[in-house]
């Protein structure tokens, strides 16, 4: 079915509690991540002593404004040697293809047991002011002083642009945030378990019209680790692997900085960026949009799920709206069930980590919200400055 | 001034740097004047200022002064900055009018946010901000 066999799987998933912004402490962010990190050697059936890789993205960020050290890793978790260690750049948009950057390590000899760890606490910076947080320089001089303070601020701009072109309605942003908080009413782990209303959208304060609060993910705190090695390898370790059908991180040029750049022309300004990488994905892959039977969209911000939906080509361009307001992403009822998982919005929001754990519980077919026959499910890292990515994972037969 | 119109950061807050690509355009609005850079070869604009054209790759520069006319692409309406919760700010991404493909993103102060539209003209002002500097704001073109 898919283009070529698989040669990776994701073996290992570990979590540590959510919490709401800043309750994480008295514990530090590496105390969380090195628990993320083990819990996924456990669920596995590994050692931690059997890591030899790590294939972070977001520069080894540790959330926001801290990075990972793979030496500290090594010496607080006693893994004995390491042959890989190295991150995509920039930020969240390298959420999902992190696992491909595992993959070339496992590929290429170079390690056989590969890490890849996210955490957030924001216990001191806040991630939705994040800009307005840092120090002025020659590039964001010209665009800090406008006091657009978050990645938030930033999207309503796109998002403006992409209601103007195409009468995209805010009715669309509802509708995901609300179909979102249902799949997330039944999780025992989701910070946000209240179902919410379109009365209940509409009345939620604007924070950067056109959106509102309701648009704009969670601030929450905790990590995901996800533990990749060889097929082979897999089909020894304790859980059924998940293969890694393909994966794919980059952008356009006409992307590049995007919002820190805003000289997007016109079609990718109202986009999610991900268009040229979701044509790679899907050739990698052997597949198409009608093949993916449930999608896991990085959701910080509502109407870039829309957008993502046209990219990866689920909808056309610009019927993003229509699509959405169909019904067509809701879990029940759905053509294709979006973000399960309650996602950033809902669930929890460890920059991307959810929706890779979630992916490869559909695929295990272990999901609280499983999608009945599910196959093939589409992974996505954010709507950010490049690069961008994405990942499908399929079903071990 | 109405509460209900929109405003800028106040200018000591807002601190910029600069580096030898950027220092002109930042000089220029010292001087009260708009620039924009464009390829001193093939004449492309870009904005912010980099040191090589993404067309040609050429490192000749030509620095452009504008009518300080802009043309609203997109925007926002922003509530409340870190620090001061009831500002109102319009922030937009502006087509500067003279320097086709090169963009510019500021706020449009002094105007109800209901009437900020996509295709609003708007023309620059200056602001002092901190160290000395000058920021390019906008106000709406006032007709007649």
């Amino acid at each position: 079915m898919t283009a070529t066999a698989p040669d990776v799987a994701i073996v290992g998933v570990g979590a540590t509690d959510y919490y709401r912004r800043g309750q994480s402490w008295p514990r530090t962010i590496n105390e969380l991540a090195g628990e993320a990190i083990l819990a996924a050697c456990e669920e596995a059936g590994l050692s931690v002593k059997d890591i030899d890789g790590f294939a972070y993205y977001s520069e080894a960020g540790a959330g926001y404004g801290s990075k990972f050290d793979t030496g500290l890793f090594m010496e607080t978790l006693g893994i004995p040697e390491v042959t890989f260690t190295a991150t995509l750049t920039s930020g969240g948009g390298g959420a999902a293809g992190s696992i491909g950057l595992a993959r070339a390590a496992i590929l290429n000899g170079d390690a056989n047991v590969v890490v890849t760890v996210m955490a957030l606490q924001q216990a001191q910076q806040r991630l939705g002011s994040v800009f307005a947080a840092s120090a002025p320089n020659p590039i964001n001089s010209f665009l800090q002083p406008s006091g657009l303070s978050g990645p938030g601020h930033l999207m309503s701009v796109l998002t403006r642009r992409h209601m103007h072109d195409y009468g995209t309605r805010r009715e669309a942003f509802a509708e995901i945030a609300i179909s979102q908080r249902q799949n997330a009413l039944n999780r025992p782990k989701a910070i946000m378990r209240d179902p919410i209303t379109l009365e209940d959208y509409f009345n939620a304060r604007m924070i950067a019209d056109p959106l509102c609060l309701l648009d704009f993910c969670l601030e929450t705190d905790g990590a995901i680790a996800v533990i990749t090695t060889s097929l082979d390898r897999a089909k020894d370790l304790k859980q059924k692997p998940v293969p890694v059908v393909a994966a794919a991180h980059g952008g356009s040029r006409e992307w590049g900085r995007a919002f820190s750049w805003f000289g997007m022309p016109q079609e990718t300004f109202a986009s999610s960026g991900h268009a040229s990488v979701a044509k790679h994905l899907y050739r990698r892959a052997g597949v198409g949009p009608e093949d993916i039977d449930v999608a896991l969209i990085y959701d910080h911000f509502s109407p870039m799920v829309l957008m993502q939906l046209e990219d990866y080509g689920f909808c056309k361009k610009g019927e993003g709206g229509p699509f959405v307001e169909s019904g067509a992403i809701r879990y029940k009822g759905g053509s294709l069930p979006v973000n399960t998982h309650g996602g950033q919005l809902s669930e929890c929001y460890i920059i991307g980590m959810t929706h890779i754990k979630e992916g490869v519980e559909q695929m295990r077919g272990t999901a609280i919200n499983q999608v009945d026959g599910a196959e093939l499910a589409l992974v996505t890292g954010g709507p950010a400055a490049m690069p961008v990515s994405g990942l499908i994972l399929g079903k071990h037969l | 001034m109405s509460a209900g119109l929109t405003q800028a950061l106040p200018g000591e807050q807002v601190r910029i740097t600069t580096d030898p690509h950027t220092e002109p355009f930042w000089e220029a609005a010292k001087e009260g004047r708009l620039v924009a850079l464009a390829c001193g070869d093939c004449g492309t604009f870009r904005m912010p200022p980099t040191p090589f054209c993404p067309n040609c790759q050429s490192k000749a520069k030509n620095w452009v002064e504008l009518s300080g006319r802009a043309t609203v692409f997109s925007f926002s309406i922003v509530h409340g900055f870190p620090g001061i919760k009831d500002i109102v700010l319009a922030a937009a991404v502006l087509d500067l009018e003279g320097a086709p493909g090169a963009r510019l993103v500021s706020d449009i102060v002094d105007v109800d946010p209901d009437d900020v539209h996509i295709g609003m003209e708007v023309e620059a002002f200056f602001s002092p901000i901190s160290d000395g500097w000058k920021l390019p704001l906008f106000r709406p073109v006032t007709t007649g």
